[in-house]
């Protein structure tokens, strides 16, 4: 266990050092959503039945919620570029912890989001959107971000290590954009015809962005009648998928990295 | 005495669906030896390594490594050896430092014990001037030197080379030429891939050549080169006087001797170790043959290669002499490990 801690921390390290090395990478991934947010607001908030206020206020949390599920993407990436450049057999020579370097990367990804959410929050602010709920609100809603985030990192993680290259990683990497589009994170799911409606009352992202809004006393946050579970019960339903998540993919990960491509 | 094998194998075989990558390869390497595993390309080196390495498992056959079994004690493996890949594995994002302080601290080396093994390092392979820098912008022959430093530092007993220069200009292949016979110096037991023949003759004690998955011959460089046989050939004033040569060349060796009308040459393999150079010279003037030059030579690992498998291997860029530039490399004191 000391072990694992300890030569996670090294690989934490690392990757923290990765993108001191690349700043420029750092700052388009913590703007991305910022700009989606302010295109988002503005753009479609002005087109929609919805006053434009009402609608950033139902917006923002969504965005935090997208963010979160962006972890998915990294997690492919930082896998899928250490496998395929020949540093995870490295690593895998070493005598060190097998579960570490899994383990290290998400670990990073979680601070590196964590200090991300902080400006996204603060455009928010601007736009309007408020947390009514005070501290406890927000720090719940902020935890339950950030575990969806460490979820969604594992699955990325698995799904990097099993790619069969870099750029297949990266083009089902870029086609996860779909995901938070298929939930309520950008428009609420009333309208949608029933089948789509389900899927995204099932899909953890629209747990999570309801989760969200109801934490911090926003708009959007009650579910419709003979809405699915997760849809109804938000915040249960977040932890839930994201313990489920982790449940299922840390192992399979883990073994994978341990058993390597082969 | 008995020897002490760092590497031993019995019938390793590693089957990737329907390919047979491995079929049945018995390898022994003795502590403290260069063994050099020549074959072309898809012969099986590299997945011998990957084996070797723990990095996978064999479909059937065993293996040892600095004592331990591969499969069974795949930890106790690791802590034994080091690993260079084919391509260099160390980070192109982070500096040289900070990819060999990494490494230190995963293989147990922590604060000023790593801190002192990366600068011991980075002294040795002539990396200290670049090693603030990030290694993406490095040289492929530097970054080569790196990813051989990163190997050694667990202070491997067995060090695997996995293609070590290829892909390198002749200068950068000296410099790692010139460290692996350092390392193999101090004692280090060495397991290199290659298929430069070159390299194999440069650098190992010991040559299996394979191909197919299986060692098809085994022996030191000379060893092989004598089971081949030598090469006589002679170049004659005119070419009408070529066939005259020939005969003579044939009664010698019994070989079938080859004629070449443009250089006017014929080239014969001998395989009497009694037959001298100045003997051939004497039975061809004898036959009143107009020799103008001749020569009896050992044959080069092409002409075993081609011998022993039917198909040329891969040729190497030549290093020039002007190139032969050897790394700086420092003493290094050697823990050495009990058994």
């Amino acid at each position: 266990m000391s072990t694992l801690l300890s030569d996670g921390g090294a690989v934490l390290t690392r990757q923290l050092q990765k993108a001191r090395h690349a700043p420029a990478l750092l700052v388009l991934t913590q703007t991305m959503p910022i700009t989606m947010l302010l295109f988002f607001g503005y753009v479609f908030g002005s087109a929609l039945a919805m006053p434009g206020a009402e609608y950033r206020e139902f917006l923002v949390p969504g965005l935090l919620a997208a963010t979160a599920a962006g972890g998915l993407m990294t997690g492919m990436f930082t896998a899928a570029q250490d496998a395929h450049r020949g540093v995870t057999d490295r690593f895998r020579t070493l005598p060190m912890s097998r579960a570490a370097v899994p383990l290290g990367q998400t670990a990073a990804d979680l601070l590196t989001t964590a200090a991300g959410t902080i400006p996204l929050m603060l455009v928010g602010l601007a736009m309007g959107w408020r947390v009514e709920s005070g501290w406890a609100g927000a720090l719940g809603a902020f935890g339950v971000l950030l575990l969806f985030r460490f979820a969604m990192a594992w699955v990325g993680t698995y799904l990097g290590l099993i790619s069969a290259s870099e750029e297949a990683a990266g083009q089902l990497g870029s086609a996860t954009f779909v995901l938070p589009l298929l939930s309520s994170a950008y428009l609420p799911t009333a309208g949608m015809p029933s089948w789509l409606r389900a899927v995204a009352e099932w899909n953890p992202i629209s747990a999570v962005a309801t989760a969200v809004r109801e934490l911090c006393g926003n708009a959007g946050a009650e579910a419709a009648a003979g809405a699915a579970w997760p849809a109804a019960h938000p915040v249960a339903g977040s932890v839930a998928w994201s313990l489920a998540l982790l449940l299922v993919f840390v192992p399979l990960a883990t073994r994978r990295f341990a058993r390597g491509r082969g | 005495m008995t020897t002490t094998y760092a590497v031993l194998s019995e019938g390793l075989e590693k089957n990737y669906g329907e390919v047979h990558a491995l079929r049945g390869l018995d390898l022994a390497v003795p502590e403290g030896t260069v063994c050099g595993l020549l074959g072309p390309n898809g012969a099986g080196k590299t997945t011998a390594v990957r084996i070797l390495t723990t990095l996978t498992g064999p479909t059937a056959g065993r293996a040892r490594v600095a004592g331990h079994d591969v499969t069974r004690e795949p930890a106790a493996v690791r802590r034994a050896i080091g690993v260079t890949g084919q391509y260099a594995s160390v980070d192109g994002d982070l500096t040289g430092r900070e990819n060999l302080r990494l490494f230190a601290r995963l293989a147990g080396l922590r604060g000023r014990a790593g801190r002192a093994r990366t600068e011991e390092l980075l002294e040795r392979f002539g990396l200290t001037e670049v090693a603030g820098r990030v290694t993406a912008t490095w040289s492929g022959g530097t970054r080569r030197r790196l990813d051989l430093a990163a190997g050694l530092i667990t202070r491997p007993r067995v060090l695997f080379l996995d293609e070590p220069t290829t892909g390198l200009d002749p200068a950068a292949r000296e410099q790692i030429w010139a460290a692996v016979r350092t390392l193999a110096d101090e004692g280090a037991t060495v397991l290199l891939t290659t298929q430069y023949l070159e390299e194999a003759d440069r650098l190992a004690d010991d040559i299996v050549v394979i191909d197919g998955g299986r060692a098809i011959a085994t022996g030191t460089p000379a060893g092989l080169k004598a089971r081949i046989g030598s090469r006589a050939e002679v170049t004659v004033d005119a070419a009408e006087a070529l066939p005259r040569a020939a005969a003579v060349l044939d009664r010698l060796t019994g070989g079938r001797p080859a004629l070449d009308e443009e250089r006017r040459t014929v080239g014969v393999t001998v395989s009497d170790a009694g037959l001298t150079l100045p003997g051939i010279v004497r039975a061809l003037d004898a036959a009143g043959v107009p020799v103008t030059d001749a020569s009896l030579r050992q044959p080069t690992l092409d002409e075993v290669f081609l011998r022993l498998t039917g198909t040329a291997p891969a040729t190497p860029v030549t290093p020039t002499a002007q190139a032969a530039q050897a790394t700086q490399a420092t003493q290094a004191t050697r823990k050495e490990h009990a058994a």
